[in-house]
């Protein structure tokens, strides 16, 4: 067992760990802006898929990586947009709300993408984003090849987490955000637009988001498929319950659901265990659910979460 | 915004359950018809071959009965969950449990010919309830959403099939993925001579009126309801919110799995990865359809079967891509929720006081 763990537990893990990180980190990082404004984003799966099928596109026919990142960035902000408009201005039900942007998402996704490739015989493929050494940093023995080789969405993505800690709680627009996902009426009393905060974080959310679609197609992978997302924007959720809505902590649990991905992808390719890798595939799933029954009991979510903000009803 | 103002409602009229799905429905089919134009396609061409194509003819009108069953009952799950509040996204998974369940005991060579209906029936419904049950409890227990538990499990449970599927559970007759039929007894009986309207279809329209007797004319009905509206108003009432939690959870993952039944018993006679295309979800858009009323699950099952089977013969004679059923189904649900906006208030327009 010992040298099974020997031989996972290489640079090459770790350097994996890191990228599979980056869409989760993306994604956390975009749910955690929503809730923090008090605004559930169930939408970020259909999110993802729909950001991922855009920049995959765009980057297709444009031959433009970086015109892809922009255009799934877009997508996602336009999403964002539609979920404020059903959960602010119309104060629905954030839940079904969510779940509807979802289901539109990924069958606009299904949709775009049929109507632009057809059924070809051989998967349309681009070519991806290389990565990209940083000079001096990645010669650094052990740390270097993990942390300092990688695609430019990843260093994004580690000065995402820094940025987000920084503008949540050293700055006024922060402050807002979270007071009007704390106590909406009073932030209001104070003269904050409640609505305008909220419209704001769900268009930071659905910027976020999009870059997690992007980097999973364009740099992680060379290639749309339907499958791509595969329930990893339901994990981002729970990763925030995880982390307890702190952007440091959503990215540490991040890196560990990575950690579990990545070892799992190992196992299924080592001759140790003779399992189904369908089993190996479960396994991120089962322990995210596992770690939310530890975590949840005593999480604190922010305190305004799931309730619509009306004027009239002060 | 001034000059309108949204004034609560005291109770929505009636009329109101039967013109706001069908706006709604109406703003769907408008927005998406924008997709089958980009899609280069004449709009009556698609729209009328995607409805008049499952009705035309007797055989297509009992395919499309066919098909409405499994989202019947899958409507029918999440309309129960949803009234007590319990967002039970993992129809689809309570559903292949159902389904696996039911294979698991349709192949059962010792068993007598006249149990195995009841057995299978059962069965399927205990091992979706079982699988609801699951995220219900951590939610009672541990608080966790159950939005994020019962969508993960659907992938745990997929997973899991397809690794018993791939491996001990692998026809060896086939050599494809998937198990071995059922017993031929086991199969559920035809109701209309050289059709595939199976029992089925009767058991889901069976089970849309106990449904409806359950929540409208039992005492769990009416805690079911009561959570879901006030859960602080009743616990103070006496009504233990745990308990009502994961019943209604069992019967919505019950249900969930008499879906996968069906599918098994009536049609596919078989598990296989393709068992289901996603009736867990589109479940969730019938039951907002429907108001949460299990008598209005019916019509708007009815509606999206006819969707789902007209798609591919729309496809095939205009090239729009099959999945405008997909969108159909996300814009409906969304048009469906800002139509719900009207039951809850009225939109009054000001005159400012002053000028």
């Amino acid at each position: 067992m010992s040298e099974i763990l020997s031989q996972v537990f290489q640079v090459g893990f770790f350097a994996a760990m890191v990228r599979i990180a980056t869409p989760l980190v993306f994604g956390t990082l975009g749910e955690l802006f929503a809730e923090r404004a008090g605004v559930l984003n169930l939408g970020i799966e259909g999110i993802m898929m729909l950001a991922a099928m855009a920049g995959f596109s765009t980057a297709f026919f444009t031959g433009s990586l970086w015109l892809g990142v922009l255009a799934a960035v877009l997508t996602g902000v336009a999403a964002g947009a539609l979920l404020g408009l059903l959960t602010v201005s119309l104060g629905l039900s954030q839940h079904v709300s969510g779940i509807g942007l979802t289901l539109l998402c990924s069958g606009l996704s299904f949709f775009f993408y049929r109507l632009i490739f057809g059924q070809p015989s051989s998967l349309p493929k681009i070519a991806p984003f290389e990565p990209l050494a940083l000079p001096g940093l990645s010669d650094i023995p052990f740390l270097g090849p993990i942390l300092f080789n990688q695609f430019a969405l990843v260093y994004l993505a580690m000065a995402v987490v820094p940025a987000a800690a920084f503008v949540l709680y050293r700055t006024p627009w922060g402050l807002n955000l979270r007071a009007v996902g704390e106590n909406p009426q009073a932030a209001y009393s104070a003269g904050v637009s409640v609505a305008a905060a909220r419209y704001q974080a769900l268009l930071v959310s659905g910027a976020l988001m999009g870059l997690a679609g992007a980097f999973l197609c364009m740099a992680q992978y060379n290639a749309y498929t339907f499958g791509v997302i595969s329930g990893r924007g339901w994990v981002c959720i729970a990763l925030v319950v995880f982390g307890q809505w702190n952007p440091w902590k959503s990215a540490a649990g991040a890196l560990l659901f990575a950690c579990i991905d990545a070892l799992q992808l190992r196992l299924q390719a080592s001759s140790a265990f003779h399992l189904p890798y369908q089993l190996f595939l479960m396994l991120p799933f089962v322990l995210t659910i596992v770690g939310m029954a530890l975590v949840s009991r005593n999480a604190r979510a922010p305190a305004a979460l799931l309730k619509p903000f009306r004027k009239e009803a002060r | 915004m001034t000059g309108i103002r949204l004034e609560p409602r005291v109770q929505p009229p009636w009329w109101l359950n039967l013109l706001l799905p069908t706006a709604a429905v109406a703003a769907a089919l408008a927005l998406c018809s924008g997709l089958v134009l980009l899609a280069g396609a004449d709009v009556l061409d698609a729209y009328s071959t995607l409805f008049l194509s499952s009705l035309s003819t007797a055989f297509n009108r009992v395919e499309t009965a066919v098909k409405a069953a499994p989202l019947v009952f899958t409507g029918l799950a999440v309309t129960v969950a949803f009234r007590a509040k319990f967002w039970n996204i993992g129809a689809e998974g309570q559903l292949l449990a159902g389904a696996m369940a039911a294979a698991f005991i349709g192949a059962c060579e010792g068993l007598p010919v006249w149990s195995l209906a009841p057995l299978m029936i059962g069965g399927g419904a205990l091992a979706g309830a079982a699988c609801a049950l699951v995220p219900a409890a951590l939610k009672t227990r541990c608080k966790v959403d159950d939005v994020v538990t019962t969508l993960l499990l659907n992938f745990v449970i997929y997973y899991g099939m397809m690794a018993l599927l791939d491996g001990p559970w692998k026809d060896p007759l086939s050599g494809y993925p998937d198990s071995p039929d059922i017993r031929m007894e086991a199969e559920f009986p035809i109701l209309l001579k050289s059709t595939r309207l199976h029992m089925g279809v009767l058991l889901a329209a069976l089970a849309a009126a106990l449904a409806w007797l359950l929540l409208r004319r039992t005492t769990l009905g009416f805690e079911i309801d009561a959570v879901g509206e006030n859960p602080n108003a009743a616990r103070y009432a006496g009504i233990r919110l745990a308990g009502v939690t994961l019943a209604a959870a069992a019967v919505s993952g019950a249900l969930a799995g008499l879906a996968g039944v069906g599918e098994v018993a009536g049609i596919h006679f078989q598990v296989m990865a393709g068992l289901s295309p996603g009736y867990g979800y589109t479940g969730i858009v019938i039951a907002m359809l429907a108001r949460l009323n299990p008598i209005g699950v019916l019509p708007a099952a009815v509606f999206f079967a006819i969707v789902i089977t007209g798609a591919e013969a729309m496809s095939r004679a205009t090239g729009v891509p099959v999945f405008l059923a997909d969108v159909i189904q996300g814009a409906a649900l969304v048009t469906m929720l800002a139509a719900l906006m009207l039951t809850q208030y009225r939109i009054r327009w000001d005159r400012p006081a002053h000028e």
